[in-house]
């Protein structure tokens, strides 16, 4: 076994125990924690492929942005037991139905990909910033495009609502 | 209404300028004038090591006299507490008994002398009411104390040594 | 991979390394809770400690010690993990930057070349921003995990500063990176090497950047998070002990290595005028890049507290202001003057 193997067990235990402790703690604080621990172990899985870029950007991004939205609205919130609002039943059967269905997709789409062998030894560049860059601004570039306009959008869409 | 003195200076209300609104300038002003405080000659001093020089006219905790052949000035004739406006100071007064002639210079003496030093103002009108030159202000201070009762001092406190018999002194 | 085939030395350098640089930024920081006794001592004229060891030196040694043996208090409503998990994020985020910093050039040892750096990866400045944007949650966690309100209120005040300045701060970065070409830390020092620092290039990206990183320490003109003297400590405000002394110590480590930073990013780093043409072995000339590295760092911690005792804190309204309102709208202004400068370079219009 070597210490990629012995890496990426580890990181894989911890994102996988994480992921499950974002849905059975019963602290939204400590869910949230969780889902931290469980982006930082990804991101250790995006650098064991060299992917540089993604590493730092989902740590920029997930961890140091969105989570600390997440934590602040939680934060924010009175989260006594006593005033948690009557959990309805068929709320939980909604919820298994449409987890199961997901599932149920899930699999279908991963038993007819296929599954290109990676290939071993020396690693890619692919995933360093100046390759991902250049393929960015010059293959695609109109997506790359269309979403800075969809970010655009979206921070008018939150001024507009600030202002009201 | 007229101005007292003509030091005041009107508060300058106008808009700031565009220079004076980077406020980069003004911190590098401010930012020069501490800067050259690192130099200044410093304001505190070592404090055990080296104390501050008192002035010649310092008016500090108050001791008792001796005359020059280590008796006690004090005859308790009452003046200094007299004179003292803050009330500071108390005493008993006591007859010299035969064979204490070394001990007390007057056929009376203060067998109680207490000033409490938290009423004590540091005016100095005892030592200028004591006819017998008994009490004399010092160059210290009172020192910090737990206890209320730690301020008040005794004869003890206040009497020099006994230059002849320093054992006996002071207990 | 096998384990065996492990570079043995490689592990020995970097483990070396680490320690080294962890022990570097810890001892800094023990000694910049001194300096900045000093400093203050001095503007405000007076002598600073010099009672523990000649100079005070010993000062750091003592404070540490009152600090562990100080009684611990865990409130009782505080929620105890996340109480103990709060400072120990925010030391761990201050540490984790230090990985990135070059901190010298390639040493020689009888054949056998040590970069002095950690980890030359080819986005070393985005990790910079990852863990600066990470260390919010010390910040949050204990201010959360004290259920005390006004932990709270000081801990969403000082959560909000820092992620507001963090965009100004990337976005300076951005105008450098542009003349750079490169995020790694090693190759800006080296573009540097000539004696042209960055700072020459950027001086406006300097100024925005060094605002966000007294804002990111949480240092006075910005020291809104724990406003000691008029809004009641902030959010560790509930800490004692050593947990206490953690996060004032992240701060210090903080200061260091933005300090660190700068002088990597905008003043060449290891480099110093002349260093080629002395003639020295090149050793030599690593090691004096070492101290000259670390010259400018010091120079930058004592600016650091120079401007601590100089600049009155900013009110809440302003800092936001300021952050949002001056210097997002400069920081994008310098980054399209310097895009439109490269490009009428390269092609001439």
């Amino acid at each position: 076994m070597g210490i990629d193997m012995i890496i990426f067990t580890v990181l894989s235990a911890i994102a996988i125990a994480a992921a499950l402790g974002v849905i059975l703690s019963k602290n939204p604080v400590n869910s949230v924690l969780c889902m931290i621990t469980c982006f930082v172990a990804i991101a250790g899985h995006y650098i064991m492929l060299n992917a540089q870029f993604l590493f730092v950007v989902h740590l920029i991004v997930y961890t140091g942005a969105i989570m600390v939205l997440f934590l602040f609205v939680l934060m924010m919130m009175n989260l006594n037991a006593d005033i948690e609002p009557q959990k309805r039943n068929w709320l939980k059967y909604a919820g298994a139905i449409s987890g199961g269905a997901l599932l149920l997709v899930l699999v279908a789409a991963l038993r007819d990909a296929s599954v290109p062998a990676i290939q071993s030894g020396a690693p890619t560049d692919i995933g360093l910033i100046s390759n991902l860059g250049k393929t960015l601004f010059t293959s695609y570039v109109v997506p790359f495009e269309l979403s800075s306009v969809l970010f655009l959008s979206a921070m008018v869409g939150a001024v507009v609502i600030g202002k009201k | 209404m007229q101005a007292l003195t003509n030091r005041a200076k009107p508060v300058d209300r106008r808009p700031m300028t565009f220079f004076e609104k980077l406020y980069l300038p003004a911190i590098a002003k401010g930012m020069g004038i501490t800067f050259k405080h690192i130099f200044r000659k410093k304001a505190t001093v070592n404090y055990p090591e080296e104390t501050r020089p008192f002035s010649p006219v310092f008016r500090g905790l108050h001791i008792l006299n001796r005359d020059e052949e280590g008796r006690e000035r004090c005859t308790a004739c009452g003046l200094c507490a007299v004179a003292c406006p803050a009330e500071a100071i108390t005493m008993e007064a006591a007859e010299r008994l035969p064979g204490e002639e070394h001990l007390y210079r007057e056929e009376k003496y203060a067998a109680r002398y207490e000033i409490n030093m938290l009423r004590c103002i540091f005016c100095g009108f005892c030592e200028e009411a004591c006819p017998k030159q008994a009490i004399y202000m010092t160059e210290t201070f009172a020192p910090a104390n737990y206890q209320r009762k730690g301020f008040i001092y005794g004869k003890d406190d206040l009497l020099i040594p006994d230059p002849k018999n320093p054992i006996t002194v002071n207990k | 991979m096998d384990l065996t085939l492990i570079d043995k030395y490689f592990l020995i350098e970097k483990i070396g390394l680490i320690s080294a640089v962890l022990a570097i930024s810890l001892l800094i920081a023990m000694y910049s809770t001194w300096a900045e006794r000093k400093v203050a001592a001095w503007i405000q004229d007076r002598r600073g400690p010099n009672r523990a060891g000649p100079f005070g030196l010993l000062q750091p040694l003592a404070d540490g010690g009152k600090l562990f043996f100080k009684e611990e208090i865990i409130p009782s409503t505080a929620n105890h993990f996340l109480f103990v998990l709060g400072p120990s994020m925010a030391m761990l985020t201050a540490c984790l930057t230090s990985a990135v910093i070059p901190w010298g050039d390639v040493l020689n040892f009888g054949g056998y070349a040590v970069s002095l750096q950690i980890a030359d990866v080819n986005i070393g400045v985005l990790w910079i921003m990852a863990v600066v944007g990470m260390g919010v949650y010390g910040i949050m966690i204990g201010g959360w995990a004290s259920n005390n309100k006004f932990s709270l209120l000081a801990a969403c005040r000082g959560a909000s500063q820092v992620i507001s300045y963090e965009l100004p701060m990337g976005l300076a970065l951005i105008a450098l990176f542009m003349i750079s070409g490169s995020l790694s830390l090693k190759d800006i020092v080296e573009q540097q090497r000539d004696g042209l620092w960055y700072v020459v290039l950027q001086p406006v990206g300097f100024l925005i950047f060094l605002i966000c990183a007294f804002a990111e320490c949480n240092r006075t003109p910005f020291d809104l998070p724990e406003a000691e003297n008029e809004l009641n400590g902030g959010y560790h405000l509930e800490y004692s002990s050593m947990k206490l002394g953690f996060y004032l110590f992240a701060e210090y480590i903080n200061m260091f290595i933005s300090s660190a930073l700068m002088a990597t990013l905008y003043f060449g780093g290891y480099s110093f005028p002349y260093m080629d043409s002395l003639g020295l072995s090149p050793n030599l000339v690593t090691i004096l890049g070492i101290c000259a590295l670390f010259l400018k760092t010091f120079a930058f911690i004592f600016f650091f507290m120079w401007v601590r005792w100089t600049l009155p804190r900013f009110r809440y309204d302003q800092l936001m202001k300021l952050g949002w309102k001056v210097l997002i709208p400069l920081a994008l202004l310098n980054m399209l003057i310097t895009g439109a400068v490269i490009l009428y370079r390269q092609n001439g219009f």
